[in-house]
């Protein structure tokens, strides 16, 4: 099933390999071996940023799935993607997410921003939670 | 105190200095002082395009820095002062930014740099500025976030910070 990487997934943390590693339990091991995980632990922003130069390089990935808009794996992102046209950088990345991309065949149609939609309508309220402040 | 925290960080703006810090904090704007990012309206776009609409981002040279920060210090509600490095707030300081206490907030690995905490690695020449910032009577002190244990410049120097 699995063609090769596909996507870097960069995060704070553990974060990144969780997402994988529950990808694998969800979708399978050759899904989730089309999502290549990178943690921005110990590293500055120009280490991290190439790091994920590198892992784009290496494995041809189209995609770099961050968590935070404003947090260092997506500004590392913003800069690889500025000299590798054609990379798309994807923030907020979740479970549901990595999930339609990472089963999605090959030739599949779904865009990036049917997986984004999609990702999204999965977030919900389930009963009256409390405020989170 | 409009400017409730001078930290040094290389990653600049990210996740720990929007959130973990802007948030209790109630931070309603930034003063990045990076010649470099000062200069280029992309660097500027890219650490701008993170933050939050209710944070105001500020880029300043160091020289743009020095003339506006009794600017910035009256602002209300507070704000943060970014630097990338440790020579820049050196400069800061030395050229009479009144800067009560620097967070030193991450330094991370590089090959020529030596590990000091988690989140602190520094050079000779490094710990040579954080040392002259000290001896002008700033608070020097690491701390990643707001309720982590501030480690003494003397702490950290030494490897006792953790």
């Amino acid at each position: 099933m699995s063609d090769g990487p596909r996507a870097i997934v960069a995060a704070h943390g553990q974060f990144a390999a969780g997402l994988v590693s529950a990808v694998a339990c969800i979708a399978g091991e050759a899904a989730a071996a089309r999502l290549v995980p990178l943690s921005n632990a110990t590293l500055g922003g120009a280490e991290l940023a190439e790091a994920l130069r590198q892992a784009v390089e290496s494995s041809g990935a189209r995609v770099v799935f961050t968590d935070l808009p404003a947090g260092s794996c997506t500004i590392a992102a913003r800069r690889v993607a500025r000299d590798h046209p054609g990379l798309a950088v994807v923030c907020g990345a979740n479970l549901p997410l990595l999930l339609s991309f990472a089963v999605a065949s090959p030739g599949a149609s779904v865009t990036l921003r049917e997986a984004v939609d999609k990702a999204r309508a999965a977030m919900l309220v389930a009963g009256e939670a409390p405020r989170a402040d | 105190m409009p400017i409730e925290v001078f930290r040094i960080d290389d990653r600049l703006i990210h996740g720990q200095v929007v959130v973990g810090w802007g948030q209790p904090l109630e931070l309603a704007f930034i003063v990045l002082v990076d010649d470099d990012v000062a200069a280029s309206e992309w660097e500027q776009d890219l650490y701008r395009m993170g933050v939050p609409p209710e944070m105001r981002v500020h880029f300043e040279s160091v020289a743009g820095a020095l003339t506006h920060l009794p600017e910035y210090q009256q602002m209300t509600p507070p704000g943060l002062l970014l630097t990338g490095d440790t020579v820049t707030m050196r400069q800061l300081v030395e050229g009479g930014a009144s800067i009560p206490r620097v967070n030193v907030g991450g330094l991370h690995h590089q090959t020529e740099r030596v590990p000091r905490l988690r989140y602190v690695f520094l050079t000779p020449e490094e710990e040579a500025d954080l040392t002259a910032i000290a001896a002008r009577g700033v608070d020097v002190a690491a701390q990643d976030l707001p309720g982590a244990s501030a480690v003494p410049l003397a702490d950290l120097l030494t490897g006792r910070g953790e």
